[in-house]
């Protein structure tokens, strides 16, 4: 291990100069770029270099672009060796600080929102002109749809389910009465059907790009809607709103998820949503709604944005409050007594988003994410910029 | 528990009125009266709990009905020219109306146009074999009964005009046929009567004209009179003609007589005359009223000797008829009773007492006298109250008589009834009427009226001035139904009876909350007022709606019966959305759509109020006259109007061939699906209030709890501190809210329920304290049941964690309409019952659930889902019943429990000389 030591003044392109900054103290140290190591010896050496060796850390660095990454695998530790031109920033923080108490119970070392850390430890002047994206881990997103049930359904039908989370973001769509050719053993025969009649601009459907005009209805969350009227088909779906899962039978059938043997299921499903199956985000969005003035309290925002609902069925759990007798009800403001935001907030994250490539037969495959927003106005903002950022 | 749930949903009887009647008759022999209605039914009564229905397979309206006298066979005749031939039967328990078979007219050969078929009047004759029908064209056909056999024995009006003087026939066709009576004495011949005027009596025997009498007025009606000496036509110009007839003048010019009661100004037809005889002649007739003044009055006149009343009606007379003697023992008809068929309502006149007073129906009862904005049902009502509502009943109909009712034919077969049942309708006038709902007839008990004890402008004193002063015609008011109210605000939004402390709240449009005690004794008393804001200071808000009504200064005098004690009116005046009472705890608890509050009116204090307000709920401020609702609609209906107007502009076929375009190309009906946000209009309205003796606050005291629902998902409840029984007066109630619970799903609460360690609903007030009910378990754990439009939800108690649920809305695509615990008694054994808990859905149709464990058990079709207003209008009863509105004066009755049916059971005895599958031989007849 290498002691603390200055940094050679002559550069050569065999070490990388690192300055590792822990609070307020700095330390200075070089690497070999050709042989990094792995990352938990390099996590190791930033314990001992700040002689904080029971102290569990973020790591972020400074890339080329000036954006924070995080380093917490092999992976992006080499990336950011690799990349380092010359010197590598390096920006350490005490995890339980970092957590704002609500991750303090994972035991891998999850990185929480490095887009916040580097938003108050870069980024303190606002108005960048043109602000890059930030790519994070997609276990740092909340999913907002996904395409379910590939394996089970015919190819011609989509399984599609959406995620309200309690956002803002309205779901967005609109159904109608139609007619739809189905083929019988007495031949071809209209039926009644019920079809999306229209997406709403920035609306979730929308946003999704899984969900179009004119696909037939057929089943919501799991019960056919063959011999249901228009009203009641719209009650089941808002009965089921909070966690939305429609088949659809799309009406632009060229997109559809195409089965080849086991590896194909991500790239199919990608190939359905019209982008990948990474998810990602426009880190520009978030700098343009944390900038006024909001600080270091912003990462408390984004946090509380995790509604504890999204978690499929059992979501709905019903909000009850203990009033103690102090309390003046008659006096309360109604809205006031139900403070929907400020219930104890653990997030939890879909499973079937963690996109294993090794894995075979993928049933639950690609979705999208986006930072949840923080307020109406930042979704606002967001649903701009995705329009543009994230091409579906 | 299957067995407790009857297999299908038994729709049993019909209470009320029918809808739209449009035929009467009457059989004095069975002594029965049918009423035929628009839709196609034909409804048969007798005496009470003797009724049965019978519907025609088209819904054509039934513009006549004929009697085969005795004989339980009826003939109608609908608008579609169809003749129907009924007959009564008896399946079962109960008597039935069954169509045998059906005849229509052939059209006439070589005469396109089917008016000429077209049949206006009908007559059985008395020997029940023949059915004579006048037509359109001015024929008389003749058809063989029971079979509707077409006879060839057809009368035409070339048949009659060779024996008519030449100078009357003018050339002029006879016109349709208007009347056909059979002569009283001489069964062969008949009296045809034409629209223009002419009236001849044929023997069809011999077919030949006796008599033509040259009558020169539009004929209305005839009618004989009983010795057959001379008849009776009525007349378009309001008159009426007195003929007589005698053999030796076969030709007769000039009436006897020829009034016109109402004239000499231009009268209105004198639509059916009846002519009785008793010690004086009896005249009844319908119409001929002054055209300019009384033109548009609903009368009917009785005329004898001197006595002359006009009947005023506040509906249209459909038909009328007189229970009377038709043997021939008897010299005089001497009518006991005047049967009147209104648009609205049945009115009996006794014509044997002094000053004919109406007889009170035993069935039939206008519901809708006054619009039913709301109903309450009470099963198993104690004795007590029941005598004491019966007793206050009949001291407000001293001007009816108590004779016996008139139309007793038949025989009711139902068991006498074990629990005395109440039905309260609560009326947009602001009367509480109580019916009677033990039996197949639903007959009224006591009026209760809310309107004395506000000032209103209209007051009814004018009208009875008017009437003191003399008047001609001598018009009487007859008949209770009156769909106007004299101020909206006083309809009754909702009812809570305590069935053993006899204490009532009535709670209406304008907020007012009306507390009544049960007093067997007339009162003079001041009522005692409060107001309770349920705004609680909420900025930002104005109130838009009505104003409060203002309640009379100084002591009202209050007749024996539910007498108001306290008003509560809240502020703002907005309609109440629920009431709740807990005579035990002297409490009574009432929402709107701005909040809640709960009033001690032993003290006279309010406890709680509340505001449910949403601060974006903007419509719940406007009050019930939005005006961006009415901005958006006036702004769309003149959208309509240019693009109507700018279609007329067109040629017409080619605008017509635009619009089918326009029709297939506009986007079809959609709908948004979005979930419900905080902010949705009217979240604040509270839809259900709950009073429980429960674990609130910790697991081991229980205590007096209230609940409240909203219209946002949102529950609160409230622990209660309500001092000992004789502490009342010293000590004030108090309410500390304990919890509150947001649905995650914001559908409208509909319903809250405790249920007890045993998972049974608590017993009502005084239920337990004397001794009337199983006290509920307080070991183990309550738990509440929250009902809202989407889901059912069992929460334990005190935690409010959730036990079981079911998403009624998630898998079947219903919302909740109206849900109630009942108790389904196993038909097995009397003594085991099962709670379930009963769903109506926007679909109409009806779920059970068990409790607690809220697994679906049965399903049934109830009633159409087009049919709003029915759904919002059923309440079910305790026991697996339950009521909703066919129309807007009958209830449907219907039964989920196998074991506790309300159905009619009746005979009705007929005599037959031969059954309607025999074929009789035509030669059976003799002409």
């Amino acid at each position: 291990m290498n002691k603390n030591h200055r940094v050679p003044s002559n550069r050569t392109l065999s070490a990388v100069e690192v300055k590792s900054k822990f609070g307020a103290e700095f330390r200075r140290f070089s690497l070999d770029r050709s042989k990094p190591g792995r990352f938990d010896e390099f996590y190791g050496l930033l314990q001992h270099v700040h002689r904080i060796p029971n102290v569990d850390l973020l790591v972020g660095y400074a890339d080329i672009h000036g954006d924070l990454l995080p380093i917490n695998n092999d992976d992006n530790y080499h990336k950011a060796i690799s990349t380092a031109a010359p010197l590598l920033r390096l920006f350490l923080q005490r995890k339980e600080e970092a957590d704002y108490s609500a991750f303090g119970n994972d035991t891998l070392t999850r990185k929480k929102t490095p887009a916040s850390l580097a938003a108050v430890l870069l980024r303190p002047d606002a108005n960048r002109k043109k602000p890059p994206i930030i790519i994070s881990l997609p276990k740092d997103f909340r999913p907002v749809s996904s395409i379910i049930d590939v394996d089970i359904l015919p190819e011609t039908h989509r399984r599609v389910r959406l995620y309200k989370h309690g956002q803002e973001k309205p779901l967005g769509f609109y159904i109608r009465d139609g007619s739809s050719v189905r083929v019988t053993p007495q031949g071809l025969e209209k039926v009644p059907g019920i079809f999306i009649s229209r997406l709403v601009p920035g609306g979730l459907a929308e946003s999704t790009g899984l969900l179009a005009v004119n696909d037939e209805v057929l089943e919501v969350n799991g019960i056919e809607v063959g011999c249901k009227s228009l009203d009641q088909v719209t009650d089941m779906m808002i009965a089921n709103s909070h966690n939305l899962i429609v088949t659809v039978k799309p009406a632009n059938q060229r997109n559809n998820v195409v089965r080849h043997g086991n590896s194909n299921g991500a790239a199919g499903a990608g190939a359905a949503s019209g982008s990948s199956g990474c998810s990602s985000d426009s880190g520009a969005s978030y700098y343009s709604y944390s900038a006024p003035g909001a600080g270091a309290t912003t990462p408390s925002h984004i946090i509380q944005n995790f509604r504890p609902e999204e978690e499929s069925d059992e979501d709905d759990e019903d909000l009850v409050i203990e009033t103690h007798r102090d309390a003046r009800p008659s006096r309360r403001m109604a809205a006031g007594a139900v403070p929907s935001n400020s219930m104890p907030l653990l997030p939890r994250y879909e499973p079937h988003l963690n996109l294993r490539p090794s894995n075979g037969a993928i049933a639950t495959s690609a979705s999208v994410g986006s930072l949840s927003p923080p307020s109406k106005v930042m979704d606002r903002r967001n649903l701009e910029e995705d329009g543009t950022v994230i091409t579906l | 528990m299957k067995h407790a749930f009857s297999p299908h949903l038994i729709q049993t009887v019909e209470h009320g009125f029918p809808s739209q009647p449009s035929a009467l008759a009457y059989d004095p022999k069975l002594q029965v009266m049918a009423i035929g209605t628009k839709s196609g039914a034909i409804k048969v009564y007798g005496a009470p709990g003797v009724e049965f229905t019978g519907l025609h397979k088209d819904t054509a309206t039934v513009t006549q009905i004929h009697f085969l006298q005795g004989q339980g066979w009826m003939v109608s005749l609908l608008d579609d020219n169809t003749m129907h031939l009924w007959e009564t039967g008896q399946k079962e328990r109960c008597s039935d109306l069954r169509e045998v078979r059906s005849f229509s007219l052939p059209g006439r050969s070589g005469i396109e146009s089917t008016s000429v078929t077209r049949v206006t009047v009908l007559l059985v004759k008395s020997s029940s074999d023949l059915l004579t029908l006048g037509t359109e064209g001015g024929g008389v056909h003749f058809l063989e009964l029971p079979s509707l056999r077409l006879v060839d024995k057809s009368l035409f009006h070339d048949e009659i005009m060779q024996s008519v003087p030449e100078d009357y026939r003018c050339g002029k066709s006879l016109g349709p046929v208007e009347a056909l009576q059979e002569h009283p004495l001489h069964a062969h011949k008949i009296l045809i009567g034409y629209s223009r005027g002419l009236v001849v009596l044929w023997d069809f025997k011999s077919r030949h004209v006796d008599n033509l009498f040259l009558g020169k007025q539009q004929l209305e009606s005839l009618v004989w009179v009983r010795s057959g000496s001379s008849f009776v036509s009525s007349h378009s110009d309001g008159g009426y003609m007195v003929w007589s007839v005698s053999s030796s003048t076969p030709c007769i010019q000039e009436p006897v007589t020829s009034t016109i009661p109402y004239g000499p100004f231009p009268c209105k037809a004198v639509t059916k005359i009846l002519w009785r005889t008793t010690q004086a002649a009896l005249v009844l007739f319908s119409g001929g009223m002054p055209r300019a003044s009384y033109g548009d009055r609903h009368c009917l006149t009785i005329l004898q000797d001197s006595v002359h009343v006009t009947l005023d009606f506040t509906s249209r007379v459909i038909d009328f008829f007189t229970v009377h003697h038709v043997d021939r023992d008897h010299e005089l008809d001497d009518p006991s009773a005047l049967v009147v068929l209104l648009e609205e309502e049945l009115v009996v006149i006794d014509l044997q007492a002094a000053g004919w007073p109406t007889i009170p129906a035993p069935y039939l009862a206008p519901l809708h006298s006054s619009a039913i904005t709301c109903s309450y049902h009470i099963s198993n009502v104690p004795t007590r109250l029941w005598e004491r509502v019966v007793s206050a009943g009949l001291q407000q109909c001293s001007a009816q008589t108590c004779t016996n009712w008139p139309i007793c034919g038949g025989k009711n077969l139902a068991p006498a009834v074990k629990q005395r049942e109440l039905l309260l309708t609560g009326h947009e006038d602001g009367t509480v009427r109580f019916w009677d709902a033990s039996g197949v007839a639903l007959q009224p008990l006591y009026k209760l009226s809310t309107a004395s004890i506000f000032q209103i402008d209209c007051e009814h004193n004018d009208s009875f001035t008017q009437a003191a002063e003399e008047e001609w015609p001598p018009f009487r008011k007859v008949g209770c139904f009156d769909p106007y109210s004299d101020d909206p605000r006083l309809g009754v939004q909702k009812i809570c009876l305590c069935k053993y402390s006899g204490k009532l709240v009535v709670a209406g449009t304008a907020g007012q909350v009306i507390l009544m005690y049960l007093s067997d004794e007339k009162s003079d008393h001041m009522i005692d007022l409060a107001t309770v804001d349920l705004l609680q200071d909420r900025e930002g808000f104005t109130w838009k709606g009505h104003d409060r009504l203002p309640p009379k200064s100084g002591s009202v005098l209050f007749a024996p019966g539910f007498q108001p004690v306290v008003l509560v009116q809240c502020m703002p005046p907005a309609a109440v959305t629920s009431v709740t009472l807990h005579a035990e705890w002297n409490l009574v608890a009432f929402g709107t759509s701005h909040g809640f509050g709960l009033f001690d009116y032993h003290r006279r204090s309010p406890v709680l109020a509340r505001c449910t307000l949403h601060p974006n709920d903007s419509l719940a401020m406007e009050g019930p006259l939005s005006r961006v609702k009415s901005l958006k609609k006036s702004l769309r209906q003149s959208f309509r109007r240019i693009r109507k107007s700018r279609v007329s502009g067109k040629k017409r076929g080619e605008a017509n061939a635009q619009l089918a375009e326009q029709d297939s190309e506009v986007t079809p009906v959609q709908r948004r699906i979005e979930p419900r946000s905080a902010d949705d209009s009217l979240s604040g309205v509270v839809r259900c209030l709950c009073f429980a003796d429960t674990f609130l606050r910790d697991g081991t005291h229980h205590g007096p709890t209230m609940w409240a629902g909203t219209n946002s998902g949102c529950v609160y409840a409230y622990a209660l501190d309500v001092p000992l029984q004789e502490k009342f007066s010293e000590q004030s109630v108090e309410a500390l809210l304990g919890k509150e619970i947001q649905l995650m799903h914001r559908a409208p609460v509909v319903s809250i329920a405790v249920l007890d360690g045993r998972g049974n609903p608590l017993p009502e007030p005084y239920e337990v304290s004397r001794d009337l009910a199983k006290a509920p378990d307080m070991q183990s754990s309550h738990s509440v049941l929250i009902a809202s439009e989407e889901q059912f939800k069992v929460f334990m108690l005190p935690k409010v964690s959730a036990k079981t649920k079911f998403k009624l809305t998630a898998h079947e695509g219903c919302r909740v309409r109206k849900v109630a615990l009942v108790s389904f008694s196993s038909v097995a054994s009397e003594d085991y019952s099962e709670n379930g808990l009963v769903c109506l859905t926007n679909l109409g149709d009806i779920h059970v659930f068990s409790v607690p464990a809220l697994r679906p058990q049965v399903r049934y079709d109830c009633i159409r889902k087009e049919d709003i207003s029915g759904i919002a209008s059923c309440v079910f009863t305790k026991t697996g019943q339950g009521f909703y509105l066919i129309s807007p004066s009958e209830f449907e009755r219907f039964s989920l429990s196998a074991r506790v049916i309300t159905e009619p059971q009746c005979q009705v005895y007929v005599e037959r000389p031969y059954e309607s599958s025999e074929v009789r031989c035509s030669a059976f007849f003799c002409f």
